[in-house]
């Protein structure tokens, strides 16, 4: 009789991610059997909250999703919102918008590469253990956090869940004089992200990576933050409209959180080494050449490296805010007026961590009657378990703490917001 | 009167928190938690001390909670000579305004305790 080798790998309280979350491995006779990314937080319920409020109201509701991307659900929203009321921003309020994005791009991958991810690869089981050992690594990365909240105070109102942005623009457009200190305060924090791309680069990574379908926005001309078409590496190309058609989400069991995929194609990743591989030609110059000295080019395929990819997209937010800032003319009026009308609106921008998706349909005074709002950790949850399962096939002979340690490291590679992901995991490897 | 204490809302976010009380010889931070214990209970706890217990004060969507700030000052040597947490047991924290009763109470509470501690310590010679 055939005895089988059940090993259990459990992690029941997944640290170093935003939210919480937990994983469950199972591996029988050597191959992976099961692999399950368990999202623990209460299921969010603003999608239904949302329904009955007023249009207007979206940009405040939404960002409160999230404590560290609030701006990215503001954007997505207003985006969506104006879509249906035959709005389109652009001119120095959409530039505002882009200034206030950049913000929050610096202070969320900031916090990321420095507090969640770096531990793993230095081989501290936290940011405090790092910071007690190497306490101006950690002030580096609190600096720069720093740089981008103050970013997003200028323009936003308030460094968290921002108190400016409105349908239609802003309450108030900042004074050019109000921008100007910033400018200062982002050419340290230009020194410090090129500084956390060399440092970033020379770190050990595992050897391992994947042929990904890779989605992110596409805007001719810039690098995609917050406005595009949907493109894929494997010849997608939609309008924002369109996203329904070729995407599902569906519950699991075993996650609160919805699985995404494309449509007859299956699992996909959005965030920044999806935007590096697509966009990579639309970076600044002083980013580019950064990644080009980090050995990065858009070919990167190793889900490890997208700490090195982050640090360079902070060195591109933090040159996109100096170039924001050196063309700003203030406004005539800080929005534009917006009348609702009925219909259904469409909106995507690049959260930090990947496309973030919303859709509302509002009646003909501005009542919302539905929201769909798909997160990028949403996106990317299958794309984490099927990495999850390659990585424990991958290091299947390492010691059980090791290939947990190897197996959480994974999943925050993609700086997953936990807390986002549920409106909507500990790490289990069963062994036999 | 208190003449040399400021009174601050922060949001929580860790680097708002520990530039609060950078040049502060003592702070005393006021947070909602949800331990279980019955609403409106209220923690006195001295962080200056000993740590934070983290499941206390683990909610938040900052990734670095209260407690983490704490310990992540400690090891950066920015914690203020004497840091005083008031934990109230929160009710519901679901969408909505206004607090519940309980908590309404605890809060006056805390509010004459950190009012007569502040006081002791801005009277010292």
């Amino acid at each position: 009789m055939s005895r089988k080798r059940t090993k259990t790998i459990r992690t029941d309280f997944l640290a170093r991610v935003e939210g919480e979350g937990a994983m469950l491995v199972k591996v029988r006779d050597g191959a992976v059997a099961d692999v399950q990314l368990k999202i623990y937080e209460p299921p969010r319920f603003f999608e239904a909250f949302l329904r009955g409020r007023g249009f207007t109201e979206a940009p405040d509701i939404t960002a409160r999703i999230c404590g560290i991307c609030p701006v990215a659900y503001q954007m997505s929203a207003v985006q969506a919102l104006e879509q249906v009321c035959g709005v389109e921003v652009g001119g120095q309020l959409r530039a505002l918008r882009r200034l206030l994005y950049c913000g929050e791009w610096i202070e969320s991958h900031a916090l990321h590469v420095f507090m969640l991810h770096l531990p793993d690869f230095l081989g501290y089981d936290s940011a405090i253990e790092m910071a007690r050992d190497q306490p101006e690594l950690v002030q580096r990365a609190l600096d720069l956090k720093k740089i981008g909240n103050e970013v997003m105070t200028v323009v936003g109102g308030r460094e968290v869940h921002p108190i400016n942005v409105k349908v239609g623009g802003f309450y108030r457009a900042p004074r050019a004089a109000e921008l100007a200190p910033l400018v200062e305060k982002l050419a340290r924090a230009r020194e410090i992200a090129l500084e956390t791309v060399r440092l970033t680069a020379g770190l050990d990574f595992p050897d391992y990576s994947c042929d990904y379908e890779l989605v992110s926005l596409s805007e001719p001309g810039e690098y995609p933050i917050d406005h595009g078409r949907i493109v894929s590496n494997r010849g997608l190309d939609i309008a924002v409209a369109e996203y329904d058609d070729h995407f599902v989400e569906e519950h699991v069991p075993w996650s609160n959180a919805l699985h995404s995929t494309l449509r007859e194609r299956g699992s996909y990743l959005v965030g920044p080494l999806a935007r590096f591989a697509l966009g990579f030609d639309r970076l600044s110059a002083g980013a580019q050449d950064a990644a080009k000295e980090a050995g990065l080019d858009p070919a990167e395929r190793n889900p490890f490296r997208s700490i090195v990819v982050r640090a360079v997209e902070m060195v591109y937010a933090v040159e996109e805010s100096l170039r924001l800032i050196a063309e700003y003319e203030e406004p005539d009026q800080p929005a534009i007026d917006v009348e609702p009308r009925a219909g259904v609106g469409y909106g995507a921008t690049e959260a930090p961590r990947g496309v973030l998706y919303h859709r509302y349909e509002i009646d003909d005074e501005g009542t919302i009657l539905n929201a769909k709002i798909v997160p990028p950790t949403s996106q990317n949850q299958k794309a984490i378990e099927d990495d999850l399962r390659r990585v424990v096939e991958r290091f299947i002979d390492l010691p059980e703490p090791e290939l947990s340690l190897r197996c959480e490291q994974t999943i925050r590679n993609y700086d997953p917001c936990i807390s986002c992901a549920t409106h909507f995991l500990t790490l289990e490897v069963e062994r036999s | 009167m208190l003449r040399e204490a400021d009174v601050i809302e922060c949001e929580g976010e860790p680097v708002q928190l520990l530039d609060a009380w950078e040049a502060a010889e003592a702070a005393w931070v006021v947070d909602a938690v949800s331990s279980g214990a019955t609403p409106g209970t209220v923690h006195r706890l001295d962080a200056t001390q000993a740590e934070l217990p983290r499941e206390l004060f683990r909610s938040s969507t900052h990734a670095f909670g209260l407690a983490e700030s704490i310990e992540l000052a400690r090891a950066l040597d920015r914690l203020p000579a004497r840091l005083v947490v008031f934990g109230i047991e929160g009710a519901s924290f679901g969408a909505g305004e206004g607090l519940s009763t309980a908590v309404e109470e605890a809060a006056g509470r805390v509010e004459a305790a950190v009012r007569e501690e502040v006081e002791k310590c801005t009277r010292r010679p």
